[in-house]
């Protein structure tokens, strides 16, 4: 077991040293320098040449990159000009509302998905699983960004049962339950939006195994035995079909990262995806170039997430 | 006619191609409707916008009919530069439909290159596309695509294709490679092989036709997909250049809270026109994709 998370491992290296070069090479390519936030009219241009050569900018581009890589390996993405601050302080605080905002949209997603999945499949052809397909088609073919503007003027604006923007009321002092009520308020819009579209994937994939399920030799023997139906879904069933969408779990973590641009930004929820989009708004390269790594690499670290859940309950796929 | 005489005198014999598409249409009753109104507003848009608007006029800024209401001089109202809701629905729509094609017929074409290539020789050039395909799956494809957009010096609507489809080929290729894989090793591509046909003959003529009901499914879905990364990104700021009207600019002028909650005429009806052309495009990818695997056929 531990091998094979261990060579999944390695085999991640080369692929996050091209998306480095790639990031590199279009950092290098971006207009303004890490200087840009600190001239001012009266900034001698000798004295910005020496920051530039103090600062490595005048080297060879390899040298540059391996400075580069090194310092981000030790948790250094150097300065936010816009925000004045520590680049990887600041996307920390962002990652921690992206983070709670993803933990309850997959909480979210999986309990309205399992049992419009179990349901679909279990009543396979009636009224009600043409219903259900139909709402993971819909759910399915809307865009994000639609979605969630309509979300926003009718429960938002229309509704007024959600606030619009922000993370929480900046009246509250943190640690009141207040404070964490108006959090859980902030977040729930959002959330929910999040939760309807990417149900799809997961009620498709339980419905499908449980119809194959129906047909099996080990449904079959359970029925002759005399085990009620009923016990036969829950109990046989149920387990067998939902090993596999606990695999999907590294996968809604990447679709959710890709969403998040457009929900935070939506939503004016201060996570990750927003501060990417202002960053490229103002041309804050060092955040910039720091998110795209850390989003490749949480890409890959769920879809290693899918293959290790994957190869813990279906021992017949793990690689050798 | 040809094929009804033959079908009379063989009415047992399976139908075949376009016969059971017609049929799985005729069947589903929505897909049928979905089809007919996409052909009707892609034709209709192009038409109306290359016939009936002067862009140009569209697209002057006339400041006495800021935000004027539905039917007080335009049926759909107009935007905070008293610009044509409608005209720039039209326009956008068409802009945004073009684009969306020609990133399917892109991709499509080199996904089909590439997967035909990689399925059939096998080897170090399988190897060598297929490591650039994981990669390309396994990184953020829209930060990326976003920061392209904003590096690419004089960007255009043909550069903004351009990088879609550096990004968007990857899903094909590997769909018609593992099908060209398995469709390789059958008898009639072994035996043409025997007598010496040239490779890219067998692949072109022999295999390709067999894969078309699939591609047509791919290139379906492909579409829709398109369509939605396309409005999206032109609504977060980063597609289409900002002269050049789009669905998804029109649908970004509600990130003001005041048209949002006011001026729903200016973004609502661009929203609900990408939410139509999403679902329509996908329902009749669905039904494609029911006559190509005959274990789901309605018809």
């Amino acid at each position: 077991m531990w091998k094979i998370i261990v060579r999944r491992f390695i085999l991640m290296i080369p692929q996050l040293f091209v998306l480095s070069l790639l990031v590199f090479f279009l950092a290098k390519f971006m207009p303004g320098d890490p200087f840009t936030g600190l001239i001012t009219p009266q900034t001698d241009p000798a004295r910005l040449e020496e920051l530039s050569e103090k600062a490595g900018l005048n080297d060879p581009w390899p040298v540059q990159y391996v400075r580069w890589i090194g310092n981000a390996l030790q948790g250094e993405f150097g300065i936010s000009y816009t925000f004045k601050r520590d680049v990887a302080e600041l996307i920390g605080e962002r990652a921690l509302n992206t983070f709670w905002l993803s933990l309850l949209s997959v909480i979210l997603l999986y309990t309205i998905a399992i049992p419009l999945g179990i349901l679909a499949g279990r009543y396979h052809n009636s009224r009600l699983d043409k219903t259900i397909i139909l709402y993971s088609f819909i759910t399915y073919a809307i865009p994000t960004f639609v979605l969630s503007l309509l979300f926003l003027y009718l429960f938002g604006y229309k509704l007024e049962w959600f606030p619009t923007s922000g993370s929480v009321d900046i009246e509250y002092s943190s640690g009141t339950i207040q404070y964490y009520w108006s959090k859980l308020h902030h977040i729930l819009l959002p959330t929910i939006t999040y939760a309807i579209l990417g149900t799809t994937g997961i009620i498709q994939f339980l419905r499908s195994e449980i119809i194959d399920a129906k047909a099996m030799d080990y449904v079959r023997t359970a029925r002759s035995k005399g085990i009620p139906i009923k016990k036969v879904y829950t109990k046989h069933i149920f387990r067998n079909s939902l090993l596999p969408i606990a695999a999907f779990l590294g996968f809604t973590i990447t679709g959710l990262l890709g969403g998040s641009i457009f929900i935070e930004t939506i939503f004016g929820y201060p996570g990750m995806g927003q501060l990417f989009i202002s960053s490229i708004a103002s041309r804050d390269y060092s955040v910039i170039t720091a998110l795209v790594m850390l989003y490749g690499f949480l890409t890959l670290l769920g879809s290693l997430l899918s293959d290790i859940i994957m190869s813990i309950v279906d021992p017949r796929i793990r690689i050798e | 006619m040809v094929a009804k005489r033959k079908r009379k005198k063989y009415k047992n014999s399976p139908p075949t191609g376009l016969q059971v598409i017609f049929r799985e249409f005729l069947k589903d009753r929505v897909a049928f409707f979905s089809f007919v109104s996409l052909v009707v507003v892609i034709i209709g848009v192009f038409l109306w916008s290359y016939l009936f608007i002067d862009q140009e006029a569209l697209m002057r800024i006339n400041l006495q009919d800021r935000y004027s209401e539905p039917g007080e001089k335009f049926l759909f109202g107009a935007d905070q530069g008293g610009k044509d809701i409608l005209g720039q629905i039209i326009v956008g729509a068409k802009n945004s439909i073009f684009i969306a094609i020609s990133i399917t017929i892109i991709t499509g074409v080199f996904g089909v290159i590439v997967g035909l290539i990689c399925g059939y020789f096998g080897g170090w050039i399988d190897n060598l596309f297929m490591r650039l395909i994981d990669f390309f799956i396994t990184i953020p494809s829209l930060m990326l695509i976003i920061v392209f957009v904003t590096v690419v010096p004089k960007y255009t609507v043909a550069s903004f294709i351009f990088i879609m489809s550096m990004f968007l080929w990857t899903g094909t290729a590997r769909l018609v490679r593992s099908k060209t894989l398995t469709e390789s090793r059958r008898d009639y591509v072994l035996a043409s092989k025997t007598l010496g046909t040239n490779d890219f003959v067998i692949m072109f003529k022999g295999i390709l036709p067999n894969l078309s009901s699939i591609i047509i499914v791919e290139l379906t879905l492909n579409f829709a997909g398109n369509v939605g990364i396309e409005t999206g990104l032109s609504y977060l700021g980063f597609g289409l250049p900002m002269s050049t009207p789009s669905l998804g600019t029109l649908v970004s002028y509600a990130n003001n809270p005041l048209v949002l909650q006011q001026y729903w005429w200016v973004w609502l009806p661009a929203s609900l026109f990408i939410l139509f052309m999403m679902l329509a495009i996908n329902y009749v990818g669905q039904a494609l994709r029911r006559s190509a695997d005959a274990k789901q056929r309605l018809g």
